[in-house]
């Protein structure tokens, strides 16, 4: 067996224990959410504003053709609007129940693949509101990277 | 034909032929079970609907060839190719019998016994078949070493052999019939045969099958979806090319934007069905509950055509039979309150269905004794809907529209057909959700009308754009009613009543509702000071939902454009405010406004007494239960006296030093001719007056004046004109906004002047009370009056009413026809002779000749009497001539010949 053929074992072995993640920037944290998930990555759009909709939902957009509800992150995880006027809006699209959605982020980073050895669970002491909607959290060399759980971060937003 | 009998032959031409290929493929794989299922099962099919359907022999060889099936099907009878060619025997003979009620209507006289003995012969398993029949090879073996010598002897062999069957062996049986089947020989078999007889059948397609094809919904819905999609395209294409100036795309796009709204009309075609689908089962359903309920209802279904999409069909379907259900249930009284009511015995419910602009507009008619008001209101007291105190701020119509809130149900005991609480709530909520709208009107004791209001189709809707708090909302069209723009200049401003906004809307007032408030858009600010600037150049959205009107102010509006509604997101149904979004021609995203949520949001919004409401109701279907427009004057003495508004052109003011005389008439120049006056009696002293008012009634370029003293005030009543009086130039006396009114009668006016109007006119007195009585009574006389002028019709409708006659009218020959068309039945036709397009002679001809109508007696009616014109009316089939206004000879002509029908029905 050759080196190569070494090498993509190997290769294939660290995949299987290991899942891919779009990293995004929202203040100084870091999120991440399954690249399995992702379908779009806009740059700022013009939002239609929806009266009367829950304060998380900044308002809907055109998608080639199709309506996607905007969701303003920050305010979904109780943060203050971003003041830093020079970072740029990016949004990602995910789907969910069949519906669009285009979560509002600071920036958007690297696709990430993170071994599972470096998987943790939510710390216990986490903040309620993103406990909710984190489903874990990866080591990272330098800083933490937290699994958005899309799901239960759309889920619990209603009218 | 029946509708039902063409959807099934239809069905049946289609079965058939799927059968036909089925058969072909169990010849080949005899023992294919599912195959055998399927072919059972349409058997089956066809069987269990000609049964419904009253077709006996049809019925009865799709019955004996599905019991030879069904042992298939159990296995405990191999198939083979003889049984096959049984089977297609049976099925020619069942083509043979389609096609020939396709053609004649009716089934064959052919008796199919013959065949059905076979088929009972294997049946029963008396052709030695059956269980323990030899395995299929060996058999199918010996059929074709048969077949190859199979001689044409079949041809000649008796009929008579065909009944030996059972000691024949199997074998032999085999031979006969495969030889069958393969000889070419076989479509010209005697067609006398039991099993023959079907080459009309097989020769020619069938007509039917050829004219409709059979698509899956889904297929539409998704062209449907694509074809929307394509339409907001090209509204994006459109606007583009607006802010372009002259570019070389704006001719191939104005060709683009025709192909498109003709694709889009094709699809949405293929998406409407006539609305009569939906009311198939309701004769039957009556017809059930009126045995049931002891009652005698008459179910009257007009415009039953009128089409309208499939989805929207269906979901109406439901509300609509609840609805003539509680017609039917509620409202039509049994037969003794009926002649207690002084009604005919038999109830009559009306459905009637039509397009007004975009619309269907379908009304649920009945003549039964009308909602109860005291009980509504005491069951919305009893149920907690309103207490006493709101009840006694509201009118008589308000408190019927508690039948559409929630819980409410006026049935006083449960019967097995309504009133079990789920009741016009359900409807209106289910009506609501298509964007449509339910009005009620109601006149207890005379009956209740129900308007339904639904959009064609759900999928393209026109909407307004509008925009509030800097944001564009779209309002679906339907419910929107007018625009107001309240300017510095307009003379009307929004006033307010501790901050809420109300504006007065031509006599009455409007609630409003503050678009950007009711979305939050704004601060709500309540110092009133800068009110008149808060409300100043803003737009009022007049919209109409319910029964009731309100205005929502906003800031701009812009175009009105054609939207496809697309729900919104989950997380958003929450708002009731929105019934979607869409995305607009520049495209972007706007959201939708759902009238009945802003409605409701801004708590329930009531119009009292809304004028609006009264000139959207629908005219009523009957004639006595119409409104008509009336003018009040005082003219001598104090009681008031009216006439028909529509009679009168003009009312003016002449100086009464104007007038002249020509002869011993007085007459005033007006618009360049002498018209002429007359003062309405002695009463009104034309001596020391400066000024009068004046009537004018005008037809065909003639006018003429009635002087009177002053004008009260132009009402709309429900006119029921009491007669009795029996001086000159008053017809009658109705009560009239509470006071007995003096109904005059316009005709001895234009008989005074001796105007060419009224030639022939012999000078009898005006015989009411005797006459008119004779025609009163609980069975009302139907008149059908047709003439183009709207001056003589309504001259003569009044008069006829007076004199006891149900009177329907109609401006032209055409509309009259159509009536007939439509089955409705009249005693007596009166007919105008100079009429465009279709004249009176035309009429008559097209009635005499075998229209259901050509018994009813026909007055011919006519200001232009020559001889030669009296005879060819006779010759055509005009009972009689009458001069207009000639109104004694009329009177007692149409009471004649409902005489002579009488005596003919003894």
């Amino acid at each position: 067996m050759t080196q190569w053929h070494e090498d993509m074992e190997a290769a294939d072995e660290y995949r299987k224990r290991s899942s891919d993640f779009l990293t995004i920037q929202i203040g100084d944290q870091m999120f991440g959410i399954p690249v399995l998930q992702v379908q779009d990555v806009l740059g700022k759009q013009k939002v239609t504003k929806i009266p009367l909709a829950p304060p998380e939902v900044a308002g809907s957009l055109n998608l080639r053709g199709r309506i996607v509800t905007a969701i303003n992150v920050r305010k979904r995880l109780g943060l203050p609007e971003n003041d830093n006027k020079s970072s740029q809006e990016m949004s990602v699209v995910v789907e969910h129940e069949s519906e669009l959605y285009s979560l509002i982020i600071d920036k958007v980073g690297d696709v990430l693949s993170l071994s599972d050895d470096t998987f943790e669970k939510n710390p216990s002491t986490l903040d309620p509101l993103w406990r909710e909607v984190s489903s874990g959290i990866y080591r990272l060399k330098d800083k933490l990277l937290i699994v958005m759980d899309v799901p239960k971060f759309l889920g619990s937003v209603n009218a | 034909m029946d509708d039902l009998v063409v959807d099934f032959l239809t069905e049946t031409n289609e079965s058939l032929e799927e059968l036909d290929n089925d058969l072909v493929h169990l010849e080949q794989n005899p023992n294919d079970k599912d195959l055998l299922s399927k072919i059972f099962r349409l058997m089956h099919t066809i069987k269990g609907t000609c049964g419904f359907l009253d077709l006996p022999k049809l019925a009865k060889v799709a019955h004996h060839a599905e019991n030879v099936l069904g042992r298939f099907r159990d296995g405990d009878l191999q198939v083979t190719p003889a049984y096959v060619t049984l089977i297609f025997e049976s099925l020619d003979a069942i083509k043979y019998i389609v096609s020939q009620i396709e053609q004649t209507g009716k089934e064959p006289d052919r008796d199919y016994a013959e065949l059905i003995e076979k088929l009972d012969i294997v049946y029963e398993g008396r052709d030695g078949g059956g269980s323990d029949a030899a395995p299929a090879a060996p058999v199918d073996a010996a059929v074709e070493d048969i077949f190859a010598e199979a001689p044409a002897e079949e041809a000649a062999s008796e009929p008579t052999e065909d009944m030996i069957f059972e000691p024949v062996p199997a074998a032999s049986m085999m031979e006969r019939n495969y030889g069958n089947t393969a000889a070419p020989s076989r479509k010209n078999r005697d067609p006398t045969r039991c099993s023959g007889g079907s080459d009309g059948a097989e020769h020619k397609e069938s007509a039917l099958a050829a004219q409709t094809l059979r698509v899956n919904v889904d297929v539409l819905e998704n062209l449907m979806t694509m074809v929307s999609e394509l339409v907001l395209t090209r509204n994006q294409l459109l606007l583009i090319s607006r802010t372009l100036q002259q570019s070389d795309y704006s001719a191939p796009l104005q060709r683009l934007n025709q192909v498109v709204s003709e694709l889009q009309d094709g699809v949405m075609k293929t998406r409407m069905q006539p609305i009569g689908n939906a009311w198939s089962k309701l004769p039957r359903i009556i017809r059930d509950l009126a045995m049931e309920l002891g009652k005698k209802i008459d179910l009257e279904m007009r415009g039953q055509d009128t089409e309208l999409d499939r989805q929207v069909l269906e979901l109406i379907k439901d509300p609509l039979t609840h609805m003539v259900r509680n017609s039917a249930d509620h409202g039509v009284e049994d037969i003794e309150s009926r002649k207690k009511a002084g009604k005919p015995e038999t109830g009559k419910i009306l459905l009637n269905a039509f397009h007004e602009g975009g619309h269907i507009i379908i009304q649920i008619s009945d003549d039964g004794k009308g909602l109860a008001v005291d009980r509504i209101r005491r069951k919305a007291i009893e149920n907690g809907l309103a207490t006493e105190d709101e009840l006694n701020g509201m009118s008589p119509s308000q408190i019927q529209q508690f039948i559409f809130r929630a819980g409410f149900s006026t049935a006083e005991k449960v019967t097995s057909v309504s009133g079990r609480g789920v009741g016009m709530d359900v409807v209106r909520t289910n009506i609501e959700k298509i964007g449509g709208s339910i009005e009620l009107k109601s006149v207890e004791g005379e009956g209740s009308t129900f308007t339904i209001k639904i959009p064609l189709t759900l999928a393209i809707v026109s909407a307004l754009i509008v925009e509030s708090g800097g944001e564009r909302f779209a309002i679906p069209q339907l419910s929107v009613q007018e625009l107001v723009l309240v300017s510095a200049a307009s003379s009307t401003k929004i006033e307010s009543i501790k901050g809420t906004p109300v504006y007065r809307l031509r006599d009455r007032l409007l609630p409003l509702l503050n678009l950007s408030n009711t979305l939050k858009l704004e601060d709500e600010r309540d110092d009133e000071a800068d009110m008149q600037d808060r409300y100043l150049n803003k737009y009022l959205v007049v919209t109409h939902v319910g029964g009731h009107s309100f205005g929502i102010i906003v800031d701009k509006v812009f175009d009105t454009e054609e939207i496809v509604v697309k729900p919104v997101a989950q997380m958003l149904r929450g708002i009731e405010l929105f019934s979607g979004n869409t995305i607009l021609g520049d495209g972007s995203v706007i959201m939708i406004l759902d009238p009945n949520g802003l409605a409701r949001a801004s708590g329930e919004l009531d119009v009292s007494e809304s004028k609006a409401s009264t000139d959207q109701e629908a005219t009523g279907l009957f004639g006595n239960d119409e409104k008509t427009s009336l003018l009040l004057f005082r003219a001598g003495d104090s009681t008031p006296k009216t006439v028909p508004l529509s009679l009168v052109a003009r009312l003016e003011n002449f100086k009464m030093s104007n007038i002249e005389h020509s002869g011993d008439k007085m007459v005033i120049q007006y618009r360049g001719a002498l018209m002429p006056l007359v003062p309405f009696n002695h009463g009104v002293h034309l001596e020391g007056a400066d000024d009068k008012p004046v009537l004018v009634f005008s037809d065909k370029g003639q006018s003429m004046g009635i002087i009177v003293d002053e004008i009260v005030d132009i009402t709309e009543e429900f006119v029921d004109v009491q007669t009795g009086v029996s001086q000159p130039g008053i017809m009658g006396s109705a009560i009239i906004a509470g006071k007995a009114t003096d109904v005059i009668d316009i005709g001895h006016f234009l008989n005074s002047l001796g105007s060419q109007w009224f030639k022939d006119h012999d000078d009898t007195p005006f015989t009411s009370a005797g006459e008119a009585a004779a025609g009163r009574g609980h069975n009302r006389r139907h008149v059908l009056l047709v003439d183009d002028s709207p001056f003589f019709r309504n001259m003569i409708v009044p008069l006829l009413r007076v004199a006891g006659y149900d009177v329907t009218s109609t401006d032209n020959a055409g509309d009259a026809l159509k009536l007939c068309e439509n089955g409705a039945q009249f005693d007596v036709i009166v007919s105008d002779i100079e009429m465009p397009e279709m004249d009176g002679f035309e009429f008559a001809r097209k009635i005499k000749t075998g229209s259901n109508w050509q018994d009813t007696p026909l007055v011919a009616l006519t200001s232009h009497a020559t001889p030669q014109d009296i005879e060819r009316g006779l010759e055509v089939g005009f009972y009689k001539y009458i001069a207009k206004f000639d109104k004694d000879t009329l009177l007692t002509t149409i009471r004649r010949p409902w005489q002579n029908k009488a005596i003919r029905l003894i």
